[in-house]
């Protein structure tokens, strides 16, 4: 019996395209498909809802506003839990999630899927030790985890879990790509997965820092098989890992920016071979770049932090080219629907597409962000910002937008084409990023001020009353920071606008007959035809192997070698 | 490779003002001195507190040329001393350490603001101008992290307190100098 035949025999299992039952078996074929992706993607918003909770009473409390349950200790624990979901839970399944449909759309497969399951696996496992050692009150000890404050042990091995887990994220990717580039030699790497490649090497540059820090240092000593860790060389080999780890987060939302966006609004790519200069450009200048952090910290002679000064500087080039390549391409779809005027292309983009509003206004804030980056890496001045308010304040314009909102934004984009399923709630999607752009400029900018002012970050009150001078000084940021509690509260109202939308799709979502498919935006010019030296990814990364050890070799070997006494652990928490 | 003109004037825009950027961070630190702290000394944090300099001369010293040296603990969740008095308009040396967790040390409106760490001392100079400022921790260091605050006199009184000083030891060197006379004549 011939398909066509059981098919019209047989109306109840195979109903004709366009109905509801056609569209339920279109809608599960790509649920099916995308399986792997979209498990990615429920743990990373899993991870931003625990965390989205944890962040609205922190703002609160630091404006002393009394909450019940209110202590010292539930904050501290939520400052902890907050940064661990927010900026390595969320972000790095998130990119997971993002790197395996890049894979599968552009080269056609994720090579080794078994293992991108084991690997999932074992990340989901990491994550789960990690949240209940914190959840636990044991592990209070900030994103941050500086020693001597001491965790528990589950917390660092939870904590090396994801990271194995993101490994063998790496090692897929990887692998994709060497057999996508076996059937197509000489062919130029697509560009959205030419940004993941240069993710995933970021990031195993990255990882190879904390790798030191916590399979030498931290769990051996939590385990107590060590009895003491030195805190400046564990701080050394964290920033070895915490900068490149801003650019882990950021590239893949450049490459949302760069390969989807313009598509998405009907225009064109401005420049394909000046994005595969910036990709290369964070492969080098992402992680000699970690003294930047320590301005402050003995140890570390002030030469060396004027190198890294040098490098962190070289980093914003690739970003404002960013700005000038995503921003024409932007215009290139304006003025293909015909507009001529100077200005009146901005008036004429999608502002009322809640993925378009969400990454234009991600930009947006990256400006003003990635300014004030620039500010923190200057040396000296760093003084005047540094562990102040001011530095929450810029990571939650960085990533806490640009790349957090563009995440969120591409979910909108993401859902139909993953689950197959009309979005639902289109006016809460559409609200939903100005919301977070209004929360942000009332918390993340108002955060600036407060910092510049001299409120400290991570503080349970900003009242300072134990002396009679504390409570005075306090008073010049005290109005502030109610403002920026009001903020906490929008961003708040804003995630759960988001979390409505994704879930009331998954589960309400009308099914499509036929979802959309994944496309990629084409580049003004005619696409590349041949592989060009931007696309050797292993001899970049061997020139920024070389530039790592010549920031880094000098005075890591100074610390190994002067005269030095480690600490014990504390758990004052 | 292929650049448009406007990108390629683009290009140029942000290469002069990384130049710039970079310009104006290390002319400053060339020609003013700017730097951050950076010393390079270590300390065995179990001695802090009963056998290290911090022990024996924890506080302010002025010294004859008007400067002052401060030698401070940051532990949670006090700095010692609780408040420090120095001169204005004079450099001021701080030396500190801690002998638990790290913690930091801002005073709020100036630039010092540096990591107070075991097994490290932290050691930069600055002046102030005269006024009371808070001092704060701005590591987080505990469940009490945001308590743990001091204050920092700056005023002309601490060059007095030292002539005081000056003029009481001279005082005494007198004494001393009548005594040993009076011990000479008894000798004699």
């Amino acid at each position: 019996m011939s398909h066509a035949t059981a098919s019209a025999s047989a109306p109840l299992d195979e109903a004709p395209v366009g109905s509801p039952a056609a569209a339920g078996d279109a809608a599960r074929r790509r649920f099916e498909t995308h399986r792997l992706e979209i498990y990615h993607f429920g743990i990373a918003i899993g991870a931003f809802a625990l965390g989205a909770l944890t962040a609205v009473m922190q703002s609160l409390s630091r404006a002393d506003i009394d909450l019940p349950m209110r202590s010292e200790k539930l904050y501290y624990l939520s400052v902890t839990a907050h940064g661990v979901l927010m900026g390595l839970v969320f972000t790095t399944f998130f990119i997971m999630g993002l790197g395996y449909l890049l894979a599968r759309q552009t080269l056609g497969r994720v090579a080794w899927e078994t293992s991108a399951w084991v690997s999932w696996w074992i990340a989901v496992l990491g994550t789960l030790m990690t949240t209940l050692a914190i959840l636990s009150g044991t592990s209070t000890v900030l994103y941050t985890f500086y020693p001597p404050l001491q965790a528990h042990w589950a917390f660092y091995v939870g904590a090396t879990l994801l990271v194995v887990g993101s490994w063998g994220w790496c090692a897929v990717m990887l692998r994709s790509l060497v057999v996508w580039r076996r059937e197509n030699p000489g062919a130029p790497v697509p560009l959205p997965v030419h940004g993941m490649v240069v993710t995933v090497i970021v990031w195993i540059l990255a990882t190879a820092g904390l790798a030191v820090e916590v399979l030498t240092m931290l769990v051996p000593w939590s385990l107590g098989l060590i009895d003491k860790v030195d805190p400046i060389v564990a701080r050394t080999w964290f920033w070895w890992f915490g900068h490149p780890l801003t650019y882990f987060w950021l590239v893949p939302a450049y490459v949302i920016w760069y390969t989807i966006v313009p598509r998405h609004i009907g225009g064109r790519l401005f420049s394909d071979p000046l994005a595969r200069v910036v990709f290369v450009m964070f492969i080098l200048f992402s992680t000699p770049v970690g003294f930047h952090h320590q301005f402050a910290d003995p140890g570390i002679d002030s030469g060396w932090k004027m190198v890294h000064t040098v490098t962190t500087y070289m980093i914003l080039f690739p970003s404002l080219v960013t700005a000038f390549t995503v921003l024409a391409s932007f215009e290139v779809a304006a003025r293909l629907r015909g507009k001529k005027g100077l200005f009146d292309w901005i008036l004429a983009l999608p502002w009322k597409d809640p993925f378009f509003a969400s990454v234009a206004l991600a930009m947006l804030s990256f400006a003003v962000g990635g300014f004030g980056g620039a500010i923190n890496a200057a040396y000296a001045m760093n003084a005047m910002v540094h562990n102040t308010a001011w530095i929450h304040g810029h990571f939650h314009l960085t990533v806490g937008t640009a790349v957090a909102l563009t995440f969120m934004g591409v979910c909108y984009w993401l859902l139909p084409r993953l689950v197959g399923k009309q979005l639902v709630l289109p006016r809460v999607a559409l609200v939903q990023p100005y919301l977070w752009f209004l929360g942000m400029l009332l918390f993340a900018v108002v955060n600036h001020w407060t910092g510049i002012l001299g409120m400290p970050r991570r503080v349970y009150s900003g009242k300072f009353e134990v002396t009679e001078l504390g409570a005075e000084v306090a008073r010049a940021w005290e109005s502030w920071t109610l403002i920026s509690a009001h903020g906490g509260i929008v961003l708040f109202v804003s995630s759960l606008a988001f979390l409505a939308v994704v879930l009331g799709t998954l589960l309400f979502g009308e099914p499509l007959a036929e979802p959309p498919r994944c496309t990629f935006a084409r580049p003004l010019d005619p696409p590349p035809t041949e592989t060009t030296i931007w696309d050797r990814f292993g001899l970049w990364t061997v020139i920024a192997v070389v530039l790592i050890i010549a920031a880094y070799a000098v005075p890591l070997y100074h610390l190994y070698t002067m005269e030095r006494f480690p600490s014990p652990g504390f758990q004052p928490f | 490779m292929k650049v448009d003109l406007y990108e390629r004037i683009w290009l140029w825009m942000a290469t002069v003002m990384i130049v710039a950027f970079l310009a104006a961070v290390l002319i400053a630190a060339g020609t003013h001195a700017v730097h951050p702290p950076s010393h390079m000394e270590t300390i065995d944090p179990a001695t802090v507190l009963s056998d290290s300099e911090f022990a024996r001369e924890l506080g302010v010293i002025v010294h004859d040329d008007g400067s002052a040296t401060v030698r401070m603990v940051a532990k949670t969740y006090v700095f010692e001393p609780r408040v420090v008095r120095v001169p204005a308009g004079e450099p001021v040396t701080f030396r500190m350490t801690s002998p638990d967790v790290i913690h930091g040390f801002q005073v709020v409106g100036t630039n010092a603001n540096a990591m107070v760490v075991p097994g490290y001392v932290t050691q930069f100079t600055t002046s102030f101008a005269p006024g009371e400022y808070l001092v704060l921790c701005n590591e987080y260091c505990g469940l009490s992290h945001h308590l743990m605050q001091s204050t920092l006199i700056v005023d002309d009184r601490a060059a007095d307190n030292r002539a005081a000083e000056d003029r009481a030891a001279e005082d005494r060197a007198a004494d001393d100098a009548t005594a040993d006379d009076t011990t000479a004549e008894v000798t004699r």
